[in-house]
């Protein structure tokens, strides 16, 4: 990243203050809000900040890369009269950049691009296009019951140790539309270590998905200052593939549970009253312009499709970050450890599971008539199975009647079958529906009661078995 | 004229300026070269401490701010039904166009109100030397075919007419009367008016809710109604239904001018409306439901200090519409953003934070807001009525309802629609759990079904509810014993309370006959299941099993509950045919009970 050509420098060297990531600068009266700033340490290293508030008489600098070593005396603050901004091009396809957006794969500067500021502005409501076009991800727990569409914010909330990673990639190299066109991916990851950053650049480079893919990777031992750089970098990076360029680009942002982390560290050193659990009040505004950099836009051909990673601390979708995640998004993949203990890949605990676009992105011409009330009855049946089997642990299967025993062997049935699948096994949206009638076939007709008749007699493989006999 | 100062602090959506002497609390000022909308919140010495509605990235200290003399407002005139607007009322479809990107650019300044539109206004009659006083009619502008736009005079002004304009096209900028006002000399009237956000239109008289606000949902018609002019609060977790159900209601409901704020959320849940809208034909009239409906946008990534207005813009409006005669229903999404806007900025200002960080003004705040609700007799002649209904959402972190924005709504509301994530994660939509939630208007409405549906509404309204509080005792037992440990009548009580459930509690907004049931159709479910209790209870009290019920009857059972999809509005008699055969279902498992009473041991 490197700043565009500066109107009126001004320098300093009159620091007050350094308290965890910030400078408190004395001495200036016109430095602007957001302006990015230049610190210069006696030994020479330079390092970049921006102003996060200011005063007559001083302003407080955010140290992107940390305030380690940084000394009041014989430190240069200049102030380069800019916002922060980035050379975007689709030149970056297929490289690697540090967290701030320097090449790191030893490959040649970017030169080429536009400026854009790295906060990009809010997209207009008015202005929106209402994503519906189907991703199949050939996982049929997402596709059958979570369906995503194009242009859609669809994050997967996980746990420390589950195959998050594992499934956002078999989800970026499975992703389609039907119409064929490919995604071009923007990758961004977030305070992960170093095993996490090699699983996907080794992903990128074995599957030549790295041509069509930038990567900006911060590394858990940098700066957290960083952090709240990253993720913006990728989507204004993102934005000019999608809007100026007419492409289709697939978000992956990780972990969010370490943007939001330095987010709160940063809060705290400027001693902000804090929000639940020592957030700050404003990290929901804060996500939210992070996560609505996401969608499609009338007159525009592109699309942004965001799936943001993060883990959810102990398992909790109540602690706040999974939760001003999912306020925000457009609903959220769960994984489970229960399901991930037992041997079951991917452990996506539908229940708590949801697409919120996934209405508009179904149906007749976009995958299949009967979807929609297939989905509503799977979730139906699945949640009626799983709140028997724990009754059924209590008090015994043979105190529950016929039909509730029919509901446990489908609830197998679905977490074996249906949920089930291989890492490299893609699923079309065919195979996933038939292979959940399949399964709802093990509960009497009489207990479907989200769907319509017409679609039992022809999709429920009794009757299909019929037809096909008559033939 | 105005005052001029000069910025001295920048801290995120907060600015301070000095040079301020003059400045009047809540006046809206101009910040910067770029002019952007600010509003003072809080006034020390010559020093102002104001709240800018746009990105104030690259303000600085010196910096000029100008006054404006008035107080943050919105103008009320013909053109607004139909039209997206963001939280201090700027046209989102006229920026688009102006910055010709679909990006919002800072700094832009549109009228709210479309300045060349000529409107047909024809006089309501007033002749000069009439006298008139704020809110009388001056005249009438068809402002979409559904809508009659009343002309009013403004609540504040008081004298006697001297002109009215002739039937013809006018733009909101012509004169359309004249006042002569003592004191004040001749004042020129204009199809529009301005009013300042935060204050609440006058009234001339204000009554309890009479009448229901019919809404087209079961579980709220029928279970936890909601009145014309009546208070509602809908908390959930996140992915609970708050928005799929308060934009039903937008769509549905039989207001006839729908407010919709969508405060603090996500940008394609506002396409979302501006694409379905349009689309959709208003039950009560045939018309597209965008002749009726004004949204209002601010979402979560615009500047928070805008969110925090949108409320106050979108209820005056509201109110302005009521002044009219109309019913009007404000929907705001959600007004837990609306709060944090209003922690943030008391944050910024270094106010002392109460509860949660929240400013200990946050509960006044919230009463005065659903305080803007009610059934009114408005100001002016000729005397008419109307209402603002307000209906909220709430967000509580992590589903807590003990959290201080749920906590303190609680109390100005009369309506609890509270939702479950345990409901919504097995798709049970709308996700209202029955025990928790409440209304203080079922007795209110009562009269209205007795008189307009059926007299035993109330019965058996109450006998269902009855039924689903039974069950949830039962689940208990259940856990203890399982289902076959229970009496016949027990397991009656489950098989119903799931028809409840299955077939009436639960609705689908997705589906084009379940998503809306007029009157007619709910009572008759609920009269089919509870007449089926009724007699299946007799059945089972002559020796009919349960499971002889399901087995026989399964069929018929998944019928009534699938009359949510296959029964259209105007063939309710349909769900009268199921139930009958129903019953002589029954009544054929009593008879071979008497001649076979051997199976029954
Ligand atoms: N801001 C923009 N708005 C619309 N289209 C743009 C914009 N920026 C770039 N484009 C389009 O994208 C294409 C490729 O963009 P890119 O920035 O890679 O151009 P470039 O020619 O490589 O840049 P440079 O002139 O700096 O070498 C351009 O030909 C142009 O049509
Ligand atoms: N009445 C309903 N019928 C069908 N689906 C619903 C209904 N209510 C909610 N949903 C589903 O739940 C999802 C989340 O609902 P939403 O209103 O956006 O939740 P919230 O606003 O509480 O976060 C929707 O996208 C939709 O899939
Ligand atoms: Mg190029
Ligand atoms: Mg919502």
């Amino acid at each position: 990243m490197a700043e565009a050509s500066t109107r009126v420098v001004r320098e300093y060297e009159t620091i007050r203050e350094v308290r965890g990531p910030l400078v408190i600068v004395e001495g200036i009266s016109d430095a602007a809000y957001d302006e990015i700033v230049e610190v210069e340490l006696p030994n020479g290293e330079k390092r970049r900040g921006r102003v996060l508030e200011t005063a007559q008489g001083y302003a407080v600098v955010q140290v992107f890369e940390g305030t380690t070593g940084i000394s009041a005396r014989g430190t240069k603050v200049r102030f380069l009269a800019r916002t922060l901004e980035v050379k975007v091009s689709d030149e970056m396809l297929g490289r690697i950049f540090n967290g701030l957006g320097d090449p790191i794969d030893g490959g040649p500067p970017i030169t080429s691009g536009v400026w854009r500021d790295i906060n990009g502005d809010p997209l207009n409501p008015a202005a929106r296009e209402y994503p519906e076009d189907f991703i199949q991800t050939g996982v049929s727990a997402i596709d059958g019951m979570n369906t995503m569409v194009r242009g859609q914010k669809l994050p997967i909330f996980s746990g420390s140790g589950l195959p998050h990673n594992k499934l956002a990639v078999q989800i970026a190299r499975q992703a389609t539309v039907r119409t064929g066109e490919e995604f071009a991916v923007v990758f961004a990851a977030i305070g992960v270590m170093h095993d996490e950053a090699l699983f996907f650049k080794k992903f990128f480079e074995e599957t030549g998905a790295i041509k069509r893919a930038a990567l900006f990777i911060n590394l858990a031992d940098e700066p957290a200052s960083v952090r709240l750089i990253t993720p913006r970098l990728a989507l204004t990076l993102a934005e000019h593939l999608a809007f100026d360029l007419g492409m289709h680009v697939l978000v992956i942002l990780t972990d969010m549970t370490n943007y939001c982390e330095a987010l709160r560290e940063i809060s705290a050193s400027r001693e902000e009253v804090p929000g639940r659990q020592g957030y700050p009040g404003y990290m929901y505004s804060d996500l939210a312009s992070i996560y609505e950099r996401a969608g499609r836009a009338k007159g525009k051909k592109g699309s942004i499709t965001q799936m943001p990673i993060l883990t959810m601390p102990n398992d909790d979708i109540t602690h706040p970050i999974p939760d001003l995640t999912g306020y925000i998004t457009e609903g959220q993949i769960v994984l489970s450890r229960e399901l991930h203990n037992r041997g079951i890949y991917p452990p996506i605990n539908v229940l708590m599971s949801l697409s919120r676009l996934m209405k508009e992105g179904i149906g007749p011409g976009k995958t299949r008539e009967d979807h929609a009330n297939v989905s509503d009855q799977l979730y139906a049946a699945y949640s009626r199975a799983v709140e028997l089997r724990s009754l059924a642990a209590i008090v015994g299967e043979e105190s529950l009647s016929e039909i509730d025993r029919k509901y446990l062997r489908f609830g197998e049935a679905f977490e074996q079958r249906f949920l089930s699948q291989g890492f490299f096994e893609n699923r079309s949206i065919e195979e996933t529906l038939d292979l959940a009638w399949e399964i709802l076939a093990i509960l009497p007709e009489t207990e479907l009661y989200k769907i319509k008749d017409e679609y039992i007699r022809k999709y429920h493989p009794k009757y299909r078995k019929k037809a096909q006999q008559q033939q | 004229m105005g005052v001029k100062g000069r910025i001295i602090r920048v801290a995120g959506p907060l600015v301070v300026a000095e040079g301020m002497t003059g400045i009047q609390m809540y006046e809206m000022v101009e910040v910067g070269e770029e002019r952007l909308v600010g509003e003072v919140n809080r006034i020390v010495g010559d020093k102002a401490y104001i709240q800018v509605y746009e990105s104030t990235t690259g303000l600085k200290p010196g910096d000029p701010v100008y006054g404006t003399g008035a107080p943050l407002s919105v103008e009320l005139g013909p053109g607004l039904i139909g039209k997206i607007y963001d939280g201090i009322q700027r046209p989102l479809d006229a920026i688009r166009e102006v910055a010709k990107s679909i990006f919002i650019r800072r700094g832009i300044k549109v009228p709210a109100l479309d300045r060349s539109k000529k409107w047909h206004f024809k006089p309501s009659g007033l002749k000069p030397g009439d006298k008139v006083s704020g809110g009388d009619i001056l005249g009438e502008v068809p402002e979409t075919p559904l809508i009659t736009h009343k002309v009013l005079v403004p609540p504040d002004v008081h004298g006697v007419l001297k002109w009215v304009a002739s039937e013809g096209e006018y733009t909101v900028e012509d004169t359309i009367a004249t006042v002569e006002v003592p004191g004040k000399g001749e004042v020129e009237l204009k199809m529009y008016h301005k009013w300042p956000v935060r204050k609440p239109r006058p009234i001339r008289e204000k009554f309890e809710p009479a009448e229901p606000l019919i809404t087209g949902w079961r579980v709220i018609d029928t279970m936890f109604p909601i009145a014309k002019g009546g208070t509602a609060a809908i908390p959930g977790p996140f992915g609970s239904g708050k928005t799929v159900t308060l934009q039903s209601l937008a769509k549905w409901s039989e207001a006839r001018v729908v407010i919709y704020i969508g405060c603090g959320e996500r940008g394609n849940e506002m396409t979302d409306v501006l694409v379905t809208f349009p689309k959709l034909k208003d039950p009560w009239t045939g018309r597209p439901m965008m002749e009726r409906t004004i949204l209002i946008a601010n979402t979560s990534n615009m500047p928070v200090a805008a969110r925090e207005a949108s409320i106050y813009t979108g209820v005056t409006m509201a109110e302005y519409y009521r002044d009219m005669g109309y019913d009007v229903l404000l929907v705001a999404d959600s007004t837990s953003r609306w709060a944090e806007a209003l922690r943030e900025i008391a944050g910024r200002l270094e106010e002392m934070p109460a509860e949660e960080g929240y400013p200990s003004y946050l509960a006044s705040r919230l009463a005065e807001f659903y305080g803007r609700a009610g059934r009114v007799r408005t100001l002016g002649s000729p005397e008419r009525i109307g209402s603002v209904t307000i209906t909220g959402a709430v967000s509580p972190p992590g589903g807590d309802f003990t959290e201080p924005v749920t906590a303190n709504t609680k109390r100005f509301i009369r309506v609890f629609w509270a939702l479950d994530a345990r409901l919504a994660y097995s798709r049970h939509y709308p996700a209202i759990n029955w025990i928790m939630s409440y209304s203080a208007y079922v007795e209110t409405v009562a009269e209205w079904w007795h008189k307009n549906v059926s007299p035993k509404w109330k019965q058996y309204r109450d006998e269902a509810y009855d039924i689903l509080l039974r069950e949830d005792e039962l689940k208990e037992i259940v856990r203890l014993v399982g289902t076959e440990g229970l009496s016949e009548k027990d397991k009656l009580i489950l098989e119903v309370a799931r028809l409840i459930r299955e077939g009436f509690l639960q609705q689908n907004a997705f589906d084009p006959i379940d998503a809306f049931a007029t009157p007619q159709k709910q009572w008759k479910q609920l009269e089919a299941i509870i007449d089926f209790y009724h007699a299946a209870l007799e059945a089972v009290s002559k020796g009919v099993t349960v499971k002889q019920i399901k087995d026989s009857l399964a069929v018929l059972m998944r019928e009534l509950v699938m009359t949510r999809y296959k029964v259209p509005n105007d063939k309710v008699e349909e769900i009268d045919k199921i139930k009958q055969q129903l019953i002589e279902g029954l009544q054929k498992l009593v008879e071979g009970q008497r001649t076979a009473p051997a199976i029954a041991a």
